[in-house]
């Protein structure tokens, strides 16, 4: 067995997550990640493909995604325009189907790590029709006869956003984890591992200010970690220095809350609240 | 053993099956909590049996009296696997050497850790030698079994931070039996949109590119059908004044819920029951009236329909003419709300009164009989269960 995934000097991953990991990656099951926006899940397939040493496939899905263009295409048009203007590739068929990302996943020399990403976002039935082929990690293809099947079963990383539900079915075959928002110590160590020159104060600073935000009642949406790391970076682009930051407190807003704060409505909220603890104290 | 933590999260009304129950047997059996401590266990169950974070809670819940009722089994193996079993290992694992640093009692720590080490590298071959370890126990009492922390050394209990773990219940207002705030309104938002964004799918058209390729004498004409749009449209009516007004704050989040999500979205006031006239502003509610029958001829049969209102008030609102408050009505209620159910496929009602309270209010009990039963509570659970219905 090789090394187990654990954090890296670029992604913090909690013990559970890293547990969940290893454990999918041991037994062969797909792992389905949900979470809040911005608590890194699509990175994890990414750290997973770097710590294994091994090649990252995403497959990101839209709306429109079908099951069908991850397995292959095929491509039946340009061979009908093929054969009118009479090229020779139009006898064999395989010149038409075009291989989808499990295709090339399955087709891999080494375990690779598959990513499908957001699968919420595509039709209800989508996941449905993928259960055989992940649970087989093998699947037909009519035109040309032939059954595709895995060299090795990839490591699949699958992410969602809670927009849908998935089905029962689909949901057994997965083991799941939740990524939970992180608390104050990992927040600090994440930072951390983005500006590892940052100042304290200004770390404490900016902490603080975002989980103020993070508490605010009411909310339409809550600043993510992704948003935390954005917003430090316009603080260090900006040089602001602890004394600008103290100077700031008679303001109500943070500086450049627009990189936290990204709906009117949340500003107004946040600014009322703001006011009436000031008020308070 | 760990059936009884399965059934009591069958109970508890996760859904487990046995296909879940394998994997994790499975996981256990390759030795995935070795490092034998309960939180290990906890997580890795966690992993295989729950795929929903609304479940988590319930897990936990279940897990806890699982681990409670059990704690004096483990601690009844703890003391008994390794008493005898360590022992014999001592005697076997223990240079002479060993042991007279023990009897010493000096540089116990290192010798324990020495200890460890051998015994963990042992164990591997030992797979199946103590069965009761090996298979089922691995997780949890093989961890009393080798781990010199949990017996006696240090007297860390690693048990108590893992306790903590579940009793923490972060996960509790991730529980969809939990009733409505803005962050479950999110996700109440999210159901809706589930159903809204139905078949929207660009496609070839077929039929076209054959019959132009054909009139174009065989050269190949590729026609595409317009991408479907989302046809859904949504017929609000909600209840306001009276009773409702308590209920205000969270129709209000619904309908501003709601409003994002649709497309083709009409809402409609009414109070208490809905009778020839509902209106458009509840501001302006004399002046802006419409007619509910011009709005049933103007909404086609596939508009889903969705009622908000607590349905309590008194009956003769809903069976007599001329019951309502607010002015005369020639015809019952109920004669509008069976010709809106009527009327359209789909017709639900959300009811922001608590189910259990339903079947003590006389109205609200003739309302959901006219609506089909088709009433559920207005959490997101309820919203759920109804939108399900309105897809159908």
């Amino acid at each position: 067995m090789k090394k187990p995934f654990s954090s890296t000097n670029s992604y913090i991953a909690s013990s559970q997550l890293v547990e969940a990991v290893n454990a999918s990656t041991l037994l062969e099951k797909p792992l389905l990640v949900k979470g809040e926006p911005g608590t890194g899940k699509t990175r994890l397939a990414e750290e997973i493909s770097v710590s294994f040493k091994t090649n990252l496939i995403s497959w990101h899905i839209k709306s429109t995604t079908k099951a069908q263009q991850g397995l292959y295409e095929y491509d039946a048009v340009s061979r009908l325009r093929d054969s009118q203007l009479g090229s020779e590739k139009v006898h064999d068929i395989k010149n038409y189907i075009k291989k989808g990302v499990l295709w090339k996943a399955f087709s891999s020399k080494n375990k690779p790590v598959l990513l499908i990403d957001e699968i919420d976002k595509a039709d209800i039935e989508f996941p449905n029709d993928l259960l055989q082929e992940l649970d087989k990690m093998e699947f037909f293809v009519y035109e040309t006869g032939e059954t595709v099947v895995a060299n090795q079963r990839p490591i699949v990383i699958i992410t969602s956003n809670n927009e849908k539900d998935l089905p029962d079915a689909f949901l057994r075959r997965c083991f799941f984890h939740y990524i939970n928002f992180p608390d104050e110590k990992t927040l600090t160590d994440i930072v951390k591992v983005h500006y590892p020159n940052i100042k304290k104060n200004l770390l404490n600073y900016a902490l603080n200010s975002f989980l103020n935000i993070r508490e605010t009642p009411g909310l339409k949406k809550k600043p993510s970690t992704s948003e935390l790391i954005d917003w430090l970076k316009l603080l260090l682009a900006d040089d602001l220095n602890s004394e600008d930051l103290l100077k700031n407190k008679n303001n109500l807003l943070p500086p450049l809350y627009g990189a936290l704060l990204k709906n009117e409505a949340d500003v107004e909220i946040f600014q009322k609240i703001a006011f009436m603890t000031r008020r308070e104290n | 053993m760990f059936l009884k933590l399965f059934y009591s999260l069958k109970v508890s009304g996760v859904p487990v099956t046995i296909r879940e129950y394998l994997d994790m047997l499975r996981g256990l059996y390759y030795g995935l909590c070795k490092n034998n401590n309960i939180e290990d266990f906890y997580n890795f169950a966690r992993l295989s049996l729950v795929k929903d974070e609304k479940h988590y809670d319930r897990f936990d819940l279940a897990f806890k009296s699982f681990y409670e009722r059990n704690i004096n089994f483990f601690t009844e193996l703890k003391k008994k696997i390794p008493q005898e079993w360590i022992n014999n290992e001592l005697k076997k694992l223990f240079s002479e050497e060993m042991k007279n640093k023990i009897k010493n009692d000096k540089d116990w720590k290192e010798v324990l850790k020495e200890f460890e080490k051998i015994f963990s590298e042992q164990k591997k071959k030992h797979s199946g030698g103590n069965k009761w370890i090996g298979t089922g126990g691995t997780s949890m009492f093989g961890n009393s079994g080798y781990n010199p922390k949990g017996i006696r050394v240090g007297g860390v209990s690693k048990n108590r931070s893992a306790v903590k773990v579940w009793d923490k219940r972060e996960f509790k207002n991730l529980d969809d039996q939990v009733s409505l705030n803005t962050r479950n309104i999110k996700v109440a938002l999210k159901r809706l949109r589930k159903f809204a964004r139905q078949g929207s799918e660009i496609e070839f058209d077929m039929d076209n590119t054959i019959s132009f390729t054909s009139k174009n004498g065989g050269v190949l004409d590729v026609r595409f059908r317009a991408e479907r749009k989302n046809k859904v449209r949504v017929l609000l009516f909600i209840d306001i004044g009276g009773s409702m007004d308590e209920h205000a704050k969270i129709s209000e989040e619904i309908f501003s819920a709601v409003n994002s999500e649709f497309k083709s979205l009409d809402f409609f006031y009414f109070h208490n029951c809905i009778y020839e006239n509902v209106w458009i502003d509840n501001r302006r509610r004399n002046s802006n009236l419409r007619s509910t029958d011009d709005i049933l001829r103007q909404f086609k049969k596939d508009t889903k329909v969705i009622i908000i209102g607590d349905a309590s008030m008194s009956p003769y609102e809903i069976v007599y003419p001329g019951g309502s408050l607010e002015h005369w009505n020639e015809k019952p209620g109920s004669y509008w709300i069976e010709k809106i159910v009527n009327n359209f496929n789909k017709v639900i009602w959300l009811n922001p009164e608590k189910k259990e309270n339903w079947e003590y209010s006389q109205s609200t009990k003739m309302l959901k009989e006219l609506s089909n039963h088709l009433m559920f509570e207005l959490n997101i659970s309820g919203i759920e269960s109804g939108m399900k219905e309105l897809a159908k």
